[in-house]
């Protein structure tokens, strides 16, 4: 199965890095969503995802085109502009043992396709949702989002004047139970919430701050880099440990809060803000908007709730993947058609 | 005239219409007179008479005007009449204008107080006082309105000379057995029947008598019947989102989910069914699931598919089945939300930008709404694509009779799909290689083991390996072979049947219009003019289409909106001979009847 030389590590799978690698990408050099798809290798190599098993979905955009530069082993659907979430519904619906992982970008999940990213994290569909947030359109050539902070200037000066929205408070208040917040240029950071995402059972929404090198990374920007890592303020450092580690690592007491999972994964949460509880939706919400109010960039994971009921659970669907049904499960006899005839004489 | 014992019998000097008349009956909708009506329809239908029951209701939940026409034909014609023989008037609102506009010696029931009977002599009444019959059958003031309509029930049994022991069974079997109201509306039935006895004399225009026609049919809607070919075809993803006239398509389908749909052992559903926030959402849960290889499909109107259009064209193009049921109604835009129409037609032919042809399937009646549903499953795992099952209001929406449906005995087909042995001995696979010649590639699913068949899905320009490609050769060869994979779509579409009277002028038309279309034929040859009749079925047109197109002199075109969209399909495909088709439209939103047809063709036959 590997390509890589001998000496190249291997994960409990026996895979290398190199197994879960896609096509090279055709995105601007230095471009912040290339950071994000190198996380996303390596959490999921370090995790032993199983690749056969990905469904990789996205809308229309630079972010959108991010899939093909992965996980290469899973399969990939590049759907229609902001129509990510509907077709990661449908598609994990019917085969539930799928390990699904959406990206989409601020322009695809927080404008033409707000009302989609809505309703998926209400149902709350088994999925990583990836926002790769630059606050800009780049495929377009540059114009604002709806991510955009209010008084951002364009490169060719315009000034934005319409608020912001903002996806992780959106997730919130819509009772999303995994929603973080991270920055293309803290890798290790993003490395550990893609690993406790990938063992979260329902919608994880990451917003990752990802500077657009080429039409959004100028002085008077608010999403360049230097000004995101000016004010990028990390939460907490985070630690994931995969349920089938966790009798090996050992937590240290005191300041480190654990959040179970339950498949038994744990998260480490060792707090840098201090009075942040990110079990506590409340207390999250109003330090993200004091955060928002100065101008910085909270990042980590901004609400964990791990009990929520994922969409299959929700509609009480069989354990099976309903793809793999055979006929005779589906088909109600000719017994039940005459006796259903009977009822309409 | 208004009736009275003191006139023992009403008669209209013209022979009695046996088994062969319309009655209208005009309520306020929300006020239960569809029960009403549909215990009326049903004790005629129990007695052996074919019968027909058109509900013309308005886009409101309570206290618009609602007509509803019953038509009985010892003949077996079930189109809606232009005619009525009987008016049942308790609307005080439309009243005066239902007599105005009614058919000279038509016979009219009526609520007393309206005092209609001066309006016109030519018309014989029946005045009823259906409050002082309600407050003495029925003890709870609460439900008079609704008990109300119930009376009227046994007023036009009387008149017409329907058992009300049919009635009755009727009432017990649309209140489903709940004792209490099946007992409060029998009583009130009852209470119409024995005054109007002692109250109103016998009349000779049109009777009811017993005959053998309906044994063994059932009465069905078709969106009861599409519903019922969906949970037969075994669909497991179901996205979808209210609209009329399509909603009771889904809602019949949960319903019977409920029941057949669940693990015997566990309880569980294996079928996930999930009201969407809009129809854009419910297509793309159709697509991703059937691209996932779950049979899918979602049930919507003419609205719904326009915002759909997005996702039908990545479908067509990215090759994902789906079904698509569209229950046409009136547009455009909101149109008239609870009248018919075909109007659908072009949009669902060529739905999304750039070059689309689709599948679409016309059923005609109630087996083939069910038959049709069944098989359009296996035409969108088969063909890879969208299929669109056009019924309409009239016939998702009214009650028809019909034959049992047969059990559809047909293994599924799930088309071509590689699983992980299959995909291990290929050497050079490309999901969009037309290996067999037929446009058809072979496709793998998503999960599936072994390290191979993983491929990236994409709307944008790909080529026979699924990669992006900007090649002016790579998109002609896949858009071609999607034009190829229509033409192999002729020799598995359901062909068209004829009715054939012998002659080289020919009729063709689809779906609800076909009772009206056969009625029509009849009406001219008793004139001396035969036609021949093609009924149409699917897109794209077959071999069937083809010969009789070429071998018409003249083909009139029924259908069922203003453009002719089913005839500018005819003169696409069929450009040497467009000048042979001639419209014949009807698209008020009424249901066609045969004398609309009648009509026009003889306007073209007189030119």
């Amino acid at each position: 199965m590997s390509t890589a030389t001998p000496s190249a590590p291997t994960n409990k799978l026996g895979m290398t890095k190199q197994d879960y690698v896609g096509s090279k990408s055709t995105l601007c050099a230095g471009c912040g969503h290339d950071s994000i798809t190198g996380q996303i290798i390596n959490a999921a190599f370090e995790s032993s995802i199983e690749g056969h098993r990905v469904a990789k979905y996205s809308g229309i955009g630079c972010s959108s085109k991010t899939p093909a530069y992965f996980l290469n082993q899973g399969w990939g659907f590049n759907s229609v502009h902001g129509r990510m979430p509907a077709i990661a519904t449908g598609a994990s619906l019917a085969n539930r043992s799928l390990i699904n992982i959406g990206v989409s970008g601020d322009g695809d999940s927080m404008s033409i396709g707000t009302g989609q990213f809505v309703h998926a994290v209400r149902r709350n569909v088994p999925m990583i949702y990836i926002i790769e947030d630059n606050g800009v359109y780049g495929l377009t050539k540059g114009q604002f989002s709806a991510t955009a902070d209010k008084g951002s200037h364009l490169k060719s000066g315009a000034v934005n004047n319409l608020p912001p929205i903002d996806p992780c408070t959106l997730a919130i208040e819509l009772g999303c139970g995994f929603v973080a917040r991270s920055f293309s240029g803290n890798p290790k950071q993003l490395n550990a919430i893609l690993k406790a995402a990938f063992a979260y059972d329902g919608t994880s929404v990451i917003d990752v701050i990802s500077p657009c090198v080429t039409f959004n990374n100028h002085d008077a920007s608010t999403r360049s880099y230097k000004h995101v890592k000016d004010h990028d303020f990390p939460l907490h450092d985070l630690g994931f440990i995969q349920y089938s580690e966790v009798e090996d690592v050992e937590i240290a007491a005191g300041e480190t809060e654990i959040v179970t999972f339950p498949d038994g994964s744990k998260v480490a949460i060792k707090a840098i803000h201090e009075g942040y509880d990110p079990t506590d939706r409340y207390t999250a919400m109003k330090a993200i908007h004091e955060s928002m109010q100065k101008g910085e960039f909270l990042t980590g994971l901004l609400y964990i709730n791990p009990q929520n009921a994922p969409l299959p659970e929700v509609l009480n669907l069989v354990d099976e993947p309903l793809v793999s049904l055979s006929e005779s499960a589906v088909k109600p006899s000719a017994e039940v058609l005459a006796a259903i005839m009977e009822t309409l004489k | 005239m208004t009736a009275t014992l003191a006139s023992p019998s009403v008669s209209g000097g013209a022979k009695t219409r046996i088994n062969d008349f319309s009655i209208q009956v005009a309520t306020v909708n929300g006020s239960g007179s569809q029960t009403a009506n549909t215990v009326l329809l049903r004790a005629i239908f129990q007695m052996g008479v074919f019968v027909s029951g058109k509900n013309l209701f308005p886009s409101n939940i309570a206290g618009l005007p609602t007509w509803f026409t019953i038509r009985a034909s010892a003949k077996g014609y079930v189109a809606r009449k232009a005619t009525n023989e009987m008016l049942i008037l308790m609307n005080p609102e439309t009243a005066k204008e239902d007599i105005a506009k009614a058919d000279a010696g038509a016979l009219v029931i009526y609520d007393e107080p309206l005092q209609l009977d001066k309006l016109r002599t030519d018309l014989t009444y029946f005045p009823v006082p259906f409050q002082k019959l309600v407050t003495a059958s029925c003890p709870e003031p609460k439900l008079h309105k609704l008990v109300k309509n119930m009376i009227y029930v046994g007023v036009a049994a009387r008149i017409l000379g329907v058992d009300m022991e049919e009635a009755k069974k009727a009432i017990a079997k649309q209140l489903k057995g709940k004792a209490k109201a099946v007992e409060l509306n029998q009583t009130a039935a009852m209470a119409g029947y024995d005054w109007a006895m002692e109250n109103l004399p016998d009349q000779d225009h049109i009777k009811v008598v017993r005959d053998n026609k309906t044994q063994g049919l059932i009465i069905v809607d078709g969106n009861e019947a599409c519903a019922l070919g969906a949970l037969f075809a075994g669909v497991t993803v179901v996205g979808w989102y209210p609209i009329t006239p399509a909603s009771s398509l889904v809602e019949t389908f949960i319903e019977y989910a409920e029941e057949y749909r669940k693990d015997p052992k566990t309880g569980k559903s294996n079928v996930a069914i999930v009201q969407m926030e809009d129809e854009l959402a419910s297509a793309g849960v159709v697509f991703a699931a059937g691209w996932a290889g779950a049979r899918s499909m979602t049930s919507t109107a003419g609205p719904g598919i326009s915002l759909m259009s997005e996702f039908i064209g990545l479908g067509y193009y990215t090759e994902c089945p789906g079904v698509f049921f569209n229950v046409q109604r009136t547009g455009p835009s909101t149109g008239l939300p609870t009248r018919t129409q075909q109007a659908d037609i072009e949009m669902c032919a060529k739905a999304s930008h750039g070059d689309t042809l689709h599948i679409n399937l016309y059923p005609g009646n109630m087996e083939e709404c069910f038959q049709f549903s069944y098989d359009a499953f296996d035409l969108a795992e088969r063909f890879q694509t969208p299929i669109f099952v056009m019924t309409d209001l009239d016939l998702g929406m009214q009650n028809w009779a019909s034959k049992p449906f047969a059990y559809p005995d047909k293994p599924y087909d799930r088309g071509k799909v590689l699983d992980q042995q299959q995909l291990a001995e290929i050497q050079d696979w490309g999901r969009y290689k037309d290996v067999d010649g037929d446009g058809i590639c072979y496709r793998s699913l998503p999960g599936t083991p072994g390290g191979k068949g993983a491929y990236f899905t994409r709307g944008s320009g790909h080529n026979d390996y699924a990669l992006y490609s900007e090649k002016p050769e790579d998109y002609v060869a896949v858009v071609d072979r999607l034009r190829k994979k229509y033409e192999t779509a002729k020799s598995y579409v359901p062909a068209p049947v004829f009715r054939n009277l012998g002659s080289d002028k020919g009729i063709l038309a689809f779906g609800s219009s076909d009772p009206a279309v056969v009625e029509a034929q009849d009406i001219l040859a008793e004139k001396g003019l035969k036609t021949d009749y093609l009924r149409l079925r699917a897109l794209p047109f077959t071999a069937e289409v083809d010969a009789y197109v070429k071998a018409k002199q003249v083909v009139y075109v029924v259908e069922q909106n203003r453009d002719g969209q089913m005839t500018n399909l005819l003169r696409e495909f069929y450009p040497e001979h467009a000048t042979k088709f001639k419209n014949v439209l009807h698209y008020d939103g009424l249901a066609i009847d045969a004398k609309c047809i009648v009509d026009q063709i003889n306007a073209f036959e007189q030119k």
